[in-house]
């Protein structure tokens, strides 16, 4: 009897200490290391300087809305390419869903970085795409897409694409096609089937994608590096100066909790959009 | 596998990889190799529990005096080594010499791939005193190098026991602005930041830093995102020597490079891959170190020009340091004089063609060419002999001017005022 109570409590030990260890304890860390004055030489002492967000917010709010800015845009990018990936591997690709699964997946088997800078080849000034064109008259001469605020996104929704189009796919393909048909047998059209079925039961795969997406490329600072120019600075690139270039760890651990607060606000109130109980069938 | 649009990526990619300035990673650093990122995390985690809570007090520790250091101290026969990547020939030849001739083990670790982040590696297990791993590091002149001094984490050197060094390091390599009398450090290798410039698309010759703003290049033009090297070359183009400089020029020199930014000419500010856009045409005119576009000139058969600007450039100066943790001083006292034995010191510069501060190294240089006559070596080694990019003349060195040596807080407020620009 003893044993049945305490089973569960001893299975979710391992998630709880690897929580405590990899979680809390850094996170708590580093609030209190973003409340911290000094340099590496004289010490960081703990004097509870609210001034730190004060300071960050105040020099680089621009980075930080340009970074949801970006993320936003790259998070569209990739439901409107993505969606309809999802979409037709689920419900067209027949018997070879699997490898069009692993196409998608795929770049993921070459580094992050490598894939990233080689969208510079690709943008360059006279590089294949825009070479190509401008030589059949399509660009005018001097155009140019690398390091630029495009570039950035594009490479940005490039690389988390997978994140967008797995959830969604996942979605599809558990649901039941009885619902298209009966749909049908209500006489809806294709596109009324669409919109008043499969759209509102996927959903939950697109909150998913978005959450996947949004989070992490507004957080990035790879794209940015490789493939931004001037007024193109993300806060990741201001927090990786901040913590290893300038050793300014209080600065670096504020911005980081204060993108994580912007972060949280923002998708708990895109959660209550969509209905939480929505949100909360993602994994049903 | 062949990928097509790999297969002719590749070249370019490893190039990109490669063959950057002492092949420092394309990328910020905490994105290079998988190993060093997880290093680096861990450090990082470390660096944020270590200051955690309670905070934490000075750390700065007594520099260890000179004499009293060396007394006790006894060759061990095995040394570890933190250099750059590509800095010494992949068979580590100059290390087979030393092997040679002392019995001494080099384990050589091509673990410094950028200043900041090699600091931010080390510094938090100097400051427990614990073994960092190396016995022996090549550190740039700049703020780390300042950092590391003013912590107390190196040691002095024993010039007793550095003859080579007394004989054949040449006067500017003695006298630096950072290290005066080299008491923590002697060079390693040098390079000038200058002006590069591609004549397929610049029809003209390239002479002045104000080149630089010029509208024609709109788009352009590269800049450096390193906060010294941006406003060395700000300072310069307002006639300040970087060295001699006070806050008010570093906000004039800012404002002059705003004024640049926003005029757009701009095209985006590198970390250390420039070679690759000059050489496609992205870039038109850069700032560029001098070893990166001799090595594309001669290995890859462009024509990029470089030049010393009439206003002036900087000449840095990668340096072997000794941590105070080190359990081999001995032995990386004795490699450090030995890479200063002229013989030595030409073959290192001929893999690496960065500035070898032993000017003797030329003179062997080019017997080494007449040797080789008729030779693929002996052209290499004559063209390099007769290179003023890696062994500038003395007027060279007129023009070519050192970076401002600053203290942590000052090195702050310098920063931030320049990443102001590049981190728009």
């Amino acid at each position: 009897m003893r044993n049945r109570t305490t089973t569960p409590y001893v299975l979710v030990l391992p998630a709880w200490i690897w929580l405590a260890l990899f979680f809390v304890v850094p996170i708590g860390g580093m609030l209190s290391l973003s409340l911290t004055t000094g340099n590496v030489v004289t010490g960081f002492q703990q004097t509870f300087e609210v001034g730190n967000y004060v300071n960050a917010v105040g020099t680089y709010w621009e980075q930080i809305l340009r970074s949801l800015f970006y993320g936003g845009c790259a998070t569209l990018v990739c439901i409107v390419v993505g969606y309809p990936m999802a979409y037709w591997i689920a419900f067209r690709a027949g018997p070879h869903k699997s490898t069009y699964l692993l196409l998608i997946l795929l770049p993921f088997f070459v580094s992050f970085v490598l894939r990233t800078i080689s969208w510079r080849f690709l943008l360059a000034d006279n590089g294949v795409v825009l070479g190509t064109l401008k030589s059949v008259g399509m660009l005018p001469a001097d155009a140019q897409v690398l390091n630029s605020a495009p570039a950035v996104v594009l490479g940005l929704a490039y690389n988390f694409l997978p994140f967008m189009v797995l959830p969604i796919y996942a979605v599809l393909e558990r649901m039941d096609p009885r619902l298209v048909e009966a749909a049908h047998d209500l006489y809806a059209g294709r596109v009324q089937a669409f919109v008043r079925v499969i759209l509102p039961v996927s959903l939950p795969g697109v909150f998913a994608g978005v959450l996947m997406t949004f989070i992490p490329t507004s957080a990035d600072y790879v794209n940015a590096s490789v493939l931004g120019g001037t007024h193109n600075t993300m806060i990741g690139n201001v927090i990786q100066t901040q913590y290893l270039v300038n050793n300014n760890y209080p600065i670096a651990a504020s911005i980081t909790f204060v993108l994580m607060g912007l972060l949280l606000v923002g998708i708990f109130s895109y959660a209550r959009a969509l209905g939480t109980e929505r949100v909360m069938e993602v994994h049903t | 596998m062949t990928h097509p649009s790999r297969a002719h990526l590749t070249p370019a990619l490893l190039r990109g990889l490669t063959r950057a300035r002492r092949g420092r990673p394309v990328l910020p650093a905490p994105l290079g190799p998988t190993r060093r990122r997880t290093l680096q995390a861990g450090g990082a985690a470390a660096a944020a529990l270590a200051l955690s809570g309670c905070g934490v007090g000075g750390q700065q520790r007594e520099p260890e005096s000179g004499a009293d250091y060396w007394v006790d101290k006894e060759e061990t026969g095995s040394l570890r080594w933190a250099n750059w990547p590509l800095y010494m020939d992949p068979d580590r030849t100059q290390l087979e010499q030393f092997k040679e001739s002392t019995g001494i083990d080099v384990a050589y670790h091509e673990d410094v791939q950028e200043a900041a982040s090699f600091f931010g590696q080390i510094q938090p297990r100097l400051a427990n005193g614990d073994d960092i791993g190396y016995d022996l590091m090549t550190v740039p002149n700049g703020f780390e190098f300042s950092k590391l001094v003013e912590l107390g984490y190196l040691v002095q050197l024993d010039h007793a026991q550095m003859p080579n060094f007394a004989n054949y390091a040449g006067e500017v390599y003695k006298n630096s602005n950072y290290d005066p009398g080299n008491r923590y450090s002697v060079p390693y290798a040098s390079g000038i930041t200058g002006i590069a410039y591609n004549p397929e698309y610049v029809d003209r010759e390239i002479t002045s830093l104000q080149d630089l703003w010029d509208p024609a290049f709109e788009g352009k033009v590269g800049m450096f995102a390193d906060p010294q090297e941006i406003a060395n070359f700000g300072l310069l183009a307002n006639g300040v020597l970087p060295a001699d400089s006070t806050k008010e020029d570093w906000e004039a020199a800012a404002e002059k490079l705003r004024e640049q930014r926003d005029s757009g000419v701009v095209r985006a500010y590198y970390d250390q891959d420039f070679i690759q856009p000059l050489t496609n045409g992205d870039l038109w005119i850069t700032m560029a170190w001098s070893g990166d576009i001799y090595q594309q000139n001669s290995e890859e058969g462009t024509n990029l020009r470089f030049v010393i600007p009439e206003e002036g450039a900087t000449l840095w100066t990668d340096n072997l340091l000794i941590p105070f943790t080190s359990q081999a001083p001995v032995d990386a006292l004795k490699l450090m004089d030995f890479l200063y034995e002229p013989e030595i010191a030409t073959g290192l510069t001929e893999y690496i063609s960065y500035i070898p501060p032993v000017p003797h190294a030329q003179e062997v240089m080019a017997e080494w060419a007449e040797a080789e006559d008729g030779s693929d070596r002996g052209e290499a080694l004559d063209a390099m002999a007769e290179s003023n990019l890696v062994f500038p003349e003395e007027g060279d060195y007129q023009n070519l001017h050192n970076f401002v040596t600053l203290e942590t807080d000052q090195q702050d407020e310098f920063a931030s005022i320049f990443q102001a620009i590049t981190q728009s």
